[in-house]
C-alpha cells in the first residue's frame, strides 16, 4: 500500500515562466526510505511541498494531476488535514518553531488533532524520549541552538506519529555530528516504527546508506528512480555531480559495484586486496600545533613576539590570545591564537557553538575582544551566512562598484533585482559587495557559504576561492562541509569550546578524523592524507598497479586526465 | 542596535517567581487590573501607588531590569512626546509661567502649570498601563495564553501566534541585517538613514517570514477546525492569590472613583485633595497588589 502517490503531476508557480514539476509520477510504499536528489532548482522542494499539500493550497499556481497522501487527495484536503498523516520538516529551523517552549511546540500538533490532555502529555513525553530531547522540554525555544531547534522541529513533525515524514535538507545547518545523529534518528524511526521517509539532501554520502530508494530530479522531472546502487550506476553515466565522493572514487579507480556508504566501499576494497592490513593501516600525523613539542612551541612564541612567521612574512591576519566573554554568560573564545599568511586558503571547522562565527566576527572587527588583540594587514571582507542580508537596493548594479561586479561575473545582470537572482548569483553579489570599495581586502572570511548548495555550486565556489587565494588574498572559511573544505583549503583549523584544538595542513587534520573528514578519507582510513575522490582513486590505481612511486604518479595523471 | 536589543528583551522567560508560577490567563488578568486601575483613578498619589506597585512587582518577579530596559526604548519616548504635546497645545490653564509668542499654526503658545500637570498625569497613567502590559508580556506564558484564546477565537489566536512568533524573528533579522551592513567596505549607511534602510529591508522580509511561519502552522494542523479539549488543572495557591489580588486592586480603584476619594482636577486651576483616606487607599492598593509575592512556596520552574 502506498502512503504517497503522484500521478502525472505538473505544477507551475503563479509568476513563473516554466513548470516546477513536469508530469511527475511517483509512489512511495509504507515504511520506505526514499532520498530525493538533484541540482538546485530541479524541483525537489516543490515535490515535497506538493506532498505536504502546500502546493497548490498555500502557493497557488496551476496544478494538474493527482497527489494522494495517506489516502487523502491534496486537492480536496487542506494542508492542516494532511498534517494528520504527514509530518514535515523544512530547511530553516527558525521558522519551523511556532511556540515559545519545547513542550508547547510538541503539544501543538496533538492539540490540533483534538487529542485529550492525557494523550497529548503522553505523546509529548514519548516523542521527547525517542528523540533524546527530554531535557529540553521546559526550555524556551528562543534559547536553543540551531541543532537543538532542528531536533525539536523534527520531534514536532513526528509527535502525531505520521505514517510519512517529509524532510527538506534538514541537516544543512547542522554540524557533522548533529547531522549524522539526525539521519540515524530517521533511520531508527523508519526501522522501528515503519514510518516512510521522503528526504531531500544534497550531501548524499550522509544518508545513502540508510536509503531504500533514490529519486533523482532535473528540470522538474524524475530522471532516475532506483535503489541506491542503481542510482549510483546511473549517476556515474549521466550525472557525475550527483555521485557520492566514495562512489566517484571507486568509479575513477575502475572498481565495481558503486558503494552506498563507507562499509560497502571498504568491503569492495577488501575484496580487491586494496585495504591494507589493520596493523599496517596508516595513521595520520598529529596536528602540528597540538603535537608541537616544547621547542617548537618556544619557536612559535618567539615568532609571535616578532610578529613574523614562516620566513618573516607579515601575516594578513593575526589573533593573539583573543577572549570573547559574554557578560553574565559563557566565554565563547578562550585565549585563541591564529595567524593567516597572505594568499593562504584556510578552513575553520568545529561543531556548532565551537566559536567559528565569533572568530570571524573578531577578524572583521565586528566584535572587540574582551582580552587579547587582533591585527590586520588590511581590510577583512566578511561574508556572513545569509547573502540576502547584504542587499538594500532595487538593482544589482546599485549594490556595489562595476569592478566588483565584474570580478563576480555579474556585470550582465546589473539591471536585475537582487532578490531575483539564483542562490549562487546572490552569493557572488554579496561577495562582490564585501570585496568592492576603494580599499582592497587582504583577507576574505566566509561563514558557512555552502548552506543549501548543490555539489556543482560548491565546486564552482571552491574554484573561485582558490583563484582569489592564488591572487594573494588570504581566505578563511568556517564550514561543516569537509568535502568542500578539501577542494580549496591547504590548512585546517579545528575549534572546540573557543580554543584551537588542531591546526595544520588539511591532509593532516582531516584525514585521520571520523566526523570532521571526507568520505574518501573515511574509506581509506586516512591513508597518505587522501581527502578527495580523485586523489583516492589515484592511490587505489597505484595500489592496483603495484604501489610504486612511478605507478602512483602515472595513476594520478590518468585520474586527472 | 541598542533599541533593537531593548525590544528583543521583551520576551517571556520562565523564572523563579510567584507571578511566573501563576497560570497565564490569571497573570493577564492581574496585569489588566493594574492597567485598568490606572485608567480609573485620577489622583497622582493613587497613580503613584500603582506605578510603585507595578515596578516592585516586576522586580519581585525578577524581570525588573528587563522591563526597565524595554521601557527606556519603548515607553519613555512616547511619554515624553505626550507631555510635550500637552504642554504646548493645552490652553485650559490659568497659571502662565512662560509666553512663547505666536507659533504659526499653533497660534499663541503660553505654557501653564495646569497643562504641565495635566501632561504629567496622562504620562503617569500611560506609564502604568505600559508597565502593566510589559509585566504580562514578560511573565505570562504566551503558549498558555494562545491556547486559551484559541478556544474563544481561533482567527485572533492565529494572528496573535504569528505576531508573537514574528517579533523575535524579525528582531533577529534586523540585528543580522545591521551586522551585514557593517561588513560593507564603507561600513554601510549610518544614522537615521542607515536605520531606515534596515527597517525597510526587515519589513520587506516580514512577508516571507510570516508566510513561512503560517505554512508551518498549517502543516501542524492549525486550521483543521477540530475542537481543542480544555485542559483541567486545579488552581494553584499562586493562581488564587493573584486572582484575588486582581479583583481587590480593581475594586479599590472603583471604590476610589465612585467615592470621590482623592478627587483631582487640573483646570482651570489645579485642585488636589490630599486627605488621609487617599493615602490609606494608596497604601492598600500597593499592599494588595504585592501581597501574592510574599508566598514563595513552589515557585521554582
Amino acid at each position: 500500500m502506498s502512503v504517497l502517490a503522484f500521478e502525472n503531476v505538473s505544477y507551475r508557480y503563479p509568476t513563473a515562466g516554466s513548470d516546477a514539476l513536469r508530469d511527475v509520477s511517483l509512489s512511495l510504499a509504507a515504511g520506505e526510505f526514499c532520498v530525493v536528489v538533484g541540482l538546485s532548482g530541479s524541483g525537489k522542494s516543490t515535490l515535497l511541498r506538493a506532498a505536504a499539500g502546500l502546493v497548490p493550497h498555500f502557493h497557488g499556481g496551476s496544478f494538474a494531476g493527482t497527489v494522494t497522501v495517506g489516502g487523502l487527495d491534496t486537492r480536496e484536503h487542506t494542508p492542516a488535514e494532511i498534517g494528520a498523516v504527514v509530518g514535515t520538516l523544512l530547511q530553516d529551523p527558525e521558522t519551523q518553531i511556532v511556540m515559545n517552549t519545547v513542550r508547547a511546540e510538541l503539544a501543538l500538533a496533538l492539540e490540533n488533532l483534538g487529542g485529550s490532555s492525557a494523550s497529548v502529555a503522553r505523546g509529548v513525553e514519548e516523542t521527547s524520549l525517542a528523540l533524546g530531547i527530554g531535557h529540553l522540554l521546559d526550555r524556551a525555544t528562543g534559547e536553543l541552538s540551531g541543532g537543538e531547534l532542528q531536533r525539536v522541529a523534527l520531534a514536532a513533525a513526528l509527535v502525531a506519529r505520521p505514517s510519512l515524514v517529509l524532510l527538506d535538507e534538514p541537516t544543512s545547518q547542522l554540524d557533522p555530528v548533529a547531522g549524522d545523529e539526525l539521519i540515524w534518528q530517521l533511520r531508527r524511526l523508519n526501522q522501528e516504527a515503519d514510518t516512510a521517509v521522503l528526504l531531500i539532501e544534497h550531501r548524499l554520502e550522509r544518508c545513502l546508506a540508510a536509503a531504500d530508494r533514490v529519486v533523482a530530479m532535473a528540470d522538474g522531472a524524475i530522471v532516475c528512480d532506483s535503489d541506491p546502487r542503481g542510482f549510483l550506476e546511473w549517476a556515474a553515466e549521466s550525472a557525475p555531480t550527483l555521485q557520492t565522493p566514495g562512489a566517484r572514487m571507486l568509479d575513477l579507480a575502475g572498481l565495481r559495484p558503486p558503494p552506498s556508504g563507507v562499509k560497502q566501499a571498504r568491503a569492495t576494497l577488501r575484496a580487491n586486496g586494496l585495504l591494507g592490513d589493520e596493523d599496517d593501516a596508516p595513521t595520520s600525523p598529529p596536528a602540528s600545533s597540538v603535537a608541537a613539542g616544547p621547542r617548537k612551541r618556544l619557536f612559535q612564541r618567539a615568532g609571535r613576539l616578532l610578529g613574523k612567521r614562516d620566513g618573516g612574512e607579515t601575516p594578513a591576519l593575526s589573533l593573539r590570545g583573543v577572549w570573547h566573554e559574554i557578560r553574565d554568560g559563557p566565554a565563547i573564545l578562550r585565549g585563541l591564537d591564529l595567524r593567516l599568511r597572505p594568499g593562504e586558503p584556510v578552513v575553520l571547522m568545529g561543531r556548532n557553538g565551537a566559536g567559528k562565527s565569533t572568530l570571524l566576527r573578531h577578524a572583521a572587527g565586528l566584535l572587540a575582544p574582551t582580552r587579547g588583540s587582533v591585527e590586520r594587514s588590511g581590510r577583512v571582507a566578511l561574508l556572513l551566512q545569509n547573502p540576502g542580508d547584504y542587499f538594500l537596493h532595487e538593482r544589482v548594479d546599485a549594490e556595489t562598484t562595476p569592478a566588483a561586479l565584474e570580478l563576480a561575473g555579474l556585470t550582465e545582470l546589473g539591471a536585475r533585482h537582487p532578490r531575483d537572482l539564483s542562490g549562487g548569483q546572490r552569493q557572488r553579489l554579496a561577495l562582490a559587495i564585501v570585496l568592492g570599495g576603494e580599499e582592497p581586502a587582504t583577507v576574505l572570511a566566509l561563514d558557512e557559504p555552502t548552506r543549501g548548495m548543490d555539489r556543482m555550486a560548491k565546486h564552482v565556489l571552491a574554484g573561485w576561492l582558490s583563484e582569489r587565494a592564488a591572487a594573494g588574498l588570504a581566505v578563511i572559511v568556517a564550514t561543516h562541509d569537509a568535502e568542500f573544505a578539501a577542494e580549496f583549503a591547504t590548512r585546517a583549523v579545528l575549534l572546540a569550546d573557543g580554543r584551537v584544538i588542531a591546526d595544520g595542513p588539511i591532509e593532516e587534520i582531516l584525514s585521520g578524523g571520523w566526523y570532521f573528514t571526507t568520505e574518501a578519507a573515511r574509506i581509506l582510513d586516512g591513508a597518505d592524507g587522501v581527502l578527495g575522490p580523485e586523489q583516492g582513486a589515484a592511490l587505489l590505481r597505484a595500489r592496483l598497479a603495484g604501489d610504486s612511486q612511478p605507478a602512483r604518479e602515472h595513476a594520478a595523471e590518468e585520474v586527472r586526465s | 542596535m541598542s533599541a533593537l536589543a531593548g525590544v528583543s528583551r521583551i520576551a517571556y522567560r520562565r523564572r523563579a517567581s510567584a507571578l511566573h508560577a501563576t497560570r497565564a490567563p490569571i497573570v493577564a488578568a492581574f496585569g489588566a487590573a493594574l492597567a485598568s486601575s490606572a485608567l480609573i483613578v485620577e489622583n497622582p498619589v493613587l497613580l503613584g501607588a500603582l506605578l510603585m506597585a507595578v515596578l516592585v512587582a516586576a522586580f519581585a518577579a525578577r524581570i525588573g531590569r528587563q522591563i526597565l530596559a524595554a521601557v527606556r526604548v519603548t515607553a519613555l519616548p512616547v511619554v515624553a512626546l505626550i507631555v510635550l504635546v500637552n504642554v504646548l497645545d493645552n490652553r485650559g490653564g490659568l497659571t502662565v509661567f512662560a509666553r512663547l509668542g505666536d507659533w504659526g499654526v499653533l497660534g499663541q503658545v503660553n505654557l501653564t502649570v495646569e497643562a504641565v500637570v495635566y501632561g504629567l498625569v496622562i504620562a503617569l497613567r500611560l506609564l502604568v498601563v505600559m508597565l502593566a502590559c510589559l509585566l504580562v508580556v514578560c511573565a505570562a506564558d504566551p503558549d498558555e495564553l494562545l491556547l486559551a484564546c484559541r478556544r474563544i477565537s481561533p482567527r485572533s489566536a492565529l494572528t496573535a501566534t504569528l505576531a508573537t512568533r514574528l517579533i523575535p524573528v524579525l528582531g533577529r533579522d534586523a540585528i543580522r541585517l545591521a551586522e551585514a551592513q557593517r561588513c560593507r567596505p564603507d561600513g554601510g549607511a549610518r544614522g537615521v538613514r542607515g536605520k531606515l534602510e534596515i527597517l525597510r529591508a526587515t519589513v520587506g522580509g516580514a512577508l516571507d517570514r510570516s508566510l513561512d511561519v503560517a505554512a508551518v502552522l498549517e502543516m501542524r494542523g492549525y486550521g483543521a477546525r477540530r475542537r481543542i479539549p480544555a485542559a483541567r488543572r486545579a488552581l494553584s495557591r499562586h493562581d488564587r492569590a493573584f486572582a484575588v489580588s486582581a479583583v481587590a486592586v480593581l475594586g479599590l480603584s472603583l471604590l476610589a472613583r465612585l467615592d470621590g476619594t482623592g478627587a483631582f482636577r487640573e483646570f482651570p486651576l489645579v485642585h488636589f485633595s490630599v486627605d488621609p483616606w487617599t493615602f490609606v487607599l494608596a497604601g492598600l492598593t500597593f499592599a494588595v497588589a504585592l501581597a501574592p509575592f510574599l508566598d514563595r512556596r513552589g515557585i521554582e520552574p
